[in-house]
C-alpha cells in the first residue's frame, strides 16, 4: 500500500463524519433512573430527535447528590457535556459565574420566555446580570402531606384535614400498631420535613425573613420556636420508621402501614405506579392543609460552552424543544411534576396535581430553600435537621439556636 | 583527572546510577502528586473556596467553622471509638487464631481460608452483607424473634448510642482475618528450637508466647499496625454502605465529611481544611513512630 492511498484513507475518515454533521450528537446527563423518570426522558429525547439531532442519553444513577459532582467535575475538568440538569437555583452559579455556561438570552428573548413561563421565578432563578442561563423544565413542590385512607380507616380515626388534626391522630395510629409518619434516613428528608414546617406553621413571612433575607433574629425568636416544637412532635411521630429510601417511606404509606409521609410530589408517582386514586386509597394536603402557600422549585437544563459551532446549535435547538408546549405536557404528565408554562392544556392531571395547578396560578408559589440558599448552607442544615430527628437527646431549644448560627452564616 | 583518582572512593551520588535513573519516575511523582498535592490543599484550606478553588485568604475561619460543627466532632469521636477498638480487637482476635491455627490442628488450610475469605470481599459489599444481618426486620433481631424470644432487640444500626458498634463488627470480620494470616506467618517464623527450651525450662505455654515469642514477633507487628491503621483512617465505604452516616449523623466518620463538603455542599474551603486536619492527625502518630522506629535505629 502506498503512502497515497493511505492518506486517502485517513481524509475519508476524517471527511465523512464532517459530511453527515448535520445531525448533531448532543449529550445530556441527568440523574432520571427511576420508572417514572426515564419514560418522562424518553419523551424529551423523541422530541429532540424529531428535529433532526440526536439525544445520546447520560443518564446517572443515585440521586442529585451522586450525580452533581460528577456533572462539576466534568465540565471544570474540561469534557462539557451538550446539556447538563441542574435543580433552579443555585448549585450551578458558581459555574455560571465563571463563564462555563452558555448565555441562552438571544434563545429566551426569541421564544418569549418571560411572558410564557409562570412562576416567574423559575426564569429569575436562571437569570444572572441580565443574562439567562438555564431553561427550567418543570415545577416541583416540597410542601404536601400525603395519608394514607386504609391506615386512619383502621386506627378509626377520620382522614385528617390538616397537620394538626393529623398530630392529634398520632396516638391512635400508634395503639392500632401503625407507624403515624414515615421518614426516611436521608439527610435531605430530615431537611424537607422541617422546611415544610416552617412555611406551612411559621406562615410565608417567616418562612421568607429565615431563607430569603436570612433574618437570624428571626430564626431565633418566638415564631421559629413554636415551629421547633413542632418538629419535635413531627420526631416522635417519626420514631422507629426503619427505612432509608424516600421511596421506601412512601411505600409504607401506599401499604398501610404508616399513616403519612410528608414529601414532595415527586411521591405522587409512586402513588400512580401502585394504581391508587387520589382521594379514595390516599390523600394528599399541600402546604400541610394549612398554608395557602407553596415553595416551587424544580429542574432546569444548563448549556456547558462548546467549541464546536455545529453543537452549539444543536443546544439552541433543544432549549427551544424543551420548552415546546406539547414537550412540556408529555414529559410533566410522565414526571408528575408541573409544566412551567402557564399556557398549555392539562385536562387528564389528578386531584392532586389540579390543586397544585391551583396554587401555582393564584401565585401562591414561593421561592424554593434550593434557590435561596446555597448548597453549603443547605448542606450544613441537612446536617443538623437529620441528627434532631434521629435523636431525642437534642432539645428543641438547643437545636434552634444551632439553626440561628447556620442562618446567620448563611449565603 | 589527577593521579590520585583510583585510591579515592566513588562519588556516593552515582553509585548504583542505574536504579537511580529509574527511581526518578516515582520520585518526581511522590513530589509532584503527593507532596504537591498536599501543600496546594494546605493552602487552599485558608481561603474560601467554593465549587472552584480561589486564592482568597480568610485566615483560620474554615478551622473555626469545623471545630464548632457539631457532625465533625461526631466523626472524630467516631473514628477514635472505631480506631482504638479496631486495633485492639483485629490484633487479640487475631493473634488468637494464629495460636490456635499453630497447634498443629487437623484442616488447618480449610480454617485459614475460611478466616481469609472476608478479606477478599470489598467494604462495600461488607457493609451491605453487615446491613442486611443487623437489619431489624429480617435480620439476626428478625430470626430470634420468629424463634419465640419476642423482646428480643437487636438493631445496632438503628440506634444512634451504639451505631458505630455495628460498624466495627463488619469491620472487625472483614480484616481479622489478614492479621491472623500475618501473626501466623511471624509464628511459623519462630525458630522450633525456642520452644524447644522453653519446654525444657518449664515455662507454661501462655507464658512462652506473651514473653518469648511476641516480642520476637515485634516486626510482624509493626507491619500489621500499620496495614489496621491505614485501614482506620480511610475508613469511608464501610459506612456508606452501612449507613451512609445515619442515623442522623451518628455514624459519620472524617473522610465522608471531607467528600460530603468537596462535593455535595460545593465547599471547598471547609472539604480542605478537615483533610488537613486527618493529615495532621496521621502525622502526629506517625512522625515521632517513624523517629522511633528508623531514627533510634542509625544512632543505635
Amino acid at each position: 500500500m502506498n503512502i497515497r492511498a493511505l492518506t486517502a484513507a485517513f481524509a475519508a475518515t476524517i471527511v465523512l463524519p464532517m459530511g453527515v454533521a448535520k445531525a448533531t450528537d448532543l449529550e445530556v446527563t441527568h440523574w432520571w433512573t427511576s420508572g417514572g423518570e426515564a419514560a418522562a426522558v424518553a419523551e424529551l429525547a423523541k422530541a429532540f430527535n424529531a428535529t433532526g439531532n440526536k439525544w445520546i442519553d447520560g443518564a446517572i444513577a443515585g440521586a442529585g447528590s451522586t450525580a452533581r459532582p460528577i456533572m462539576i467535575s466534568r465540565i471544570t475538568g474540561g469534557d462539557p457535556m451538550g446539556a447538563t440538569q441542574f435543580n433552579h437555583g443555585r448549585q450551578a452559579q458558581e459555574l455560571v459565574e465563571a463563564g462555563l455556561m452558555r448565555d441562552l438570552t438571544a434563545v429566551a428573548e426569541e421564544g418569549n420566555w418571560k411572558d410564557v413561563i409562570k412562576p416567574a421565578s423559575l426564569l429569575d432563578s436562571c437569570t444572572l446580570d441580565g443574562k439567562i442561563y438555564c431553561v427550567p423544565i418543570n415545577i416541583h413542590s416540597w410542601q404536601w402531606l400525603w395519608l394514607s385512607n386504609a391506615a386512619f380507616e383502621q386506627a378509626g380515626v377520620p382522614v385528617p384535614k390538616d397537620w394538626h388534626e393529623f398530630v392529634a391522630a398520632a396516638p391512635k395510629l400508634r395503639e392500632a400498631g401503625i407507624q403515624p409518619l414515615a421518614l426516611g434516613g436521608q439527610a435531605w428528608q430530615s431537611g424537607g420535613l422541617f422546611d415544610t414546617l416552617v412555611l406551612a406553621l411559621g406562615g410565608k413571612e417567616v418562612y421568607e425573613a429565615v431563607y430569603v433575607d436570612k433574618d437570624a433574629d428571626v430564626a431565633a425568636g418566638s415564631e421559629m420556636a413554636k415551629v421547633f416544637e413542632a418538629a419535635a412532635q413531627a420526631r416522635e411521630m417519626a420514631a422507629g420508621s426503619n427505612v432509608q429510601d424516600w421511596n421506601q417511606a412512601t411505600n409504607l404509606v401506599i401499604t398501610g402501614k404508616a399513616g403519612g409521609q410528608v414529601m414532595g410530589d415527586w411521591a405522587q408517582g409512586e402513588f400512580q405506579i401502585a394504581g391508587q386514586v387520589a382521594g379514595e386509597d390516599y390523600s394528599c394536603l399541600p402546604g400541610l392543609g394549612i398554608s395557602p402557600y407553596i415553595a416551587t422549585g424544580g429542574d432546569a437544563f444548563y448549556f456547558p460552552v462548546l467549541d464546536d459551532e455545529e453543537k452549539s446549535k444543536a443546544q439552541d435547538v433543544l432549549a427551544q424543544t424543551m420548552l415546546d408546549p406539547k414537550t412540556q405536557v408529555a414529559f410533566n404528565l410522565k414526571k408528575g411534576s408541573l409544566p412551567v408554562r402557564g399556557d398549555v392544556d392539562l385536562t387528564s392531571v389528578n386531584d392532586c396535581m389540579k390543586k397544585g395547578l391551583d396554587i401555582v396560578a393564584k401565585g401562591n408559589a414561593l421561592t424554593s430553600t434550593d434557590q435561596a440558599l446555597s448548597a453549603d448552607s443547605q448542606k450544613q442544615k441537612e446536617d443538623l435537621m437529620t441528627e434532631f430527628f434521629s435523636s431525642t437527646s437534642l432539645s428543641p431549644e438547643d437545636a434552634q439556636k444551632r439553626f440561628a448560627d447556620i442562618i446567620s452564616s448563611a449565603d | 583527572m589527577t593521579g590520585h583518582a583510583p585510591a579515592k572512593r566513588p562519588n556516593q551520588l552515582f553509585r548504583n546510577l542505574n536504579s537511580k535513573i529509574a527511581s526518578i519516575p516515582m520520585i518526581l511523582i511522590a513530589m509532584g502528586i503527593f507532596l504537591g498535592g498536599s501543600l496546594w490543599t494546605i493552602l487552599y484550606s485558608f481561603t474560601n473556596s467554593k465549587l472552584l478553588p480561589r486564592l482568597s485568604f480568610v485566615g483560620l475561619d474554615q478551622y473555626e467553622r469545623l471545630w464548632s460543627t457539631s457532625r465533625w466532632i461526631i466523626s472524630i469521636q467516631n473514628l477514635a471509638i472505631y480506631g482504638i477498638l479496631s486495633l485492639i480487637f483485629s490484633l487479640v482476635i487475631g493473634f488468637l487464631l494464629a495460636a490456635l491455627m499453630d497447634q498443629k490442628i487437623r484442616f488447618e488450610n480449610a480454617f485459614r481460608t475460611i478466616f481469609l475469605y472476608p478479606f477478599a470481599l470489598s467494604f462495600i459489599v461488607t457493609g451491605l452483607v453487615w446491613q442486611w444481618i443487623l437489619n431489624p426486620e429480617f435480620g439476626i433481631q428478625g430470626i430470634v424473634r420468629s424463634l419465640g424470644f419476642e423482646n428480643f432487640t437487636f438493631d445496632p444500626l438503628y440506634n444512634p448510642d451504639i451505631v458505630i458498634y455495628g460498624i466495627l463488627i463488619a469491620g472487625l470480620w472483614q480484616g481479622t482475618g489478614l492479621v491472623m494470616c500475618l501473626m501466623l506467618a511471624g509464628l511459623r517464623g519462630i525458630d522450633e528450637d525456642i520452644w524447644k527450651a522453653a519446654r525444657v525450662d518449664g515455662i507454661p505455654m501462655w507464658r512462652t508466647y506473651l514473653f518469648i515469642v511476641i516480642p520476637m514477633m515485634r516486626p510482624v507487628f509493626i507491619t500489621t499496625l500499620v496495614i489496621i491503621a491505614s485501614g482506620i483512617v480511610k475508613v469511608y465505604d464501610l459506612v456508606v454502605a452501612q449507613t451512609s452516616g445515619g442515623p442522623g449523623n451518628a455514624s459519620e466518620v472524617p473522610a465522608k465529611y471531607v467528600y460530603d463538603y468537596m462535593f455535595q455542599a460545593q465547599n471547598l474551603g471547609q472539604g480542605f481544611a478537615a483533610s488537613t486536619m486527618m493529615l495532621l492527625t496521621v502525622a502526629i502518630i506517625i512522625i515521632p513512630w517513624a523517629y522511633l522506629e528508623f531514627g533510634g535505629k542509625k544512632r543505635g
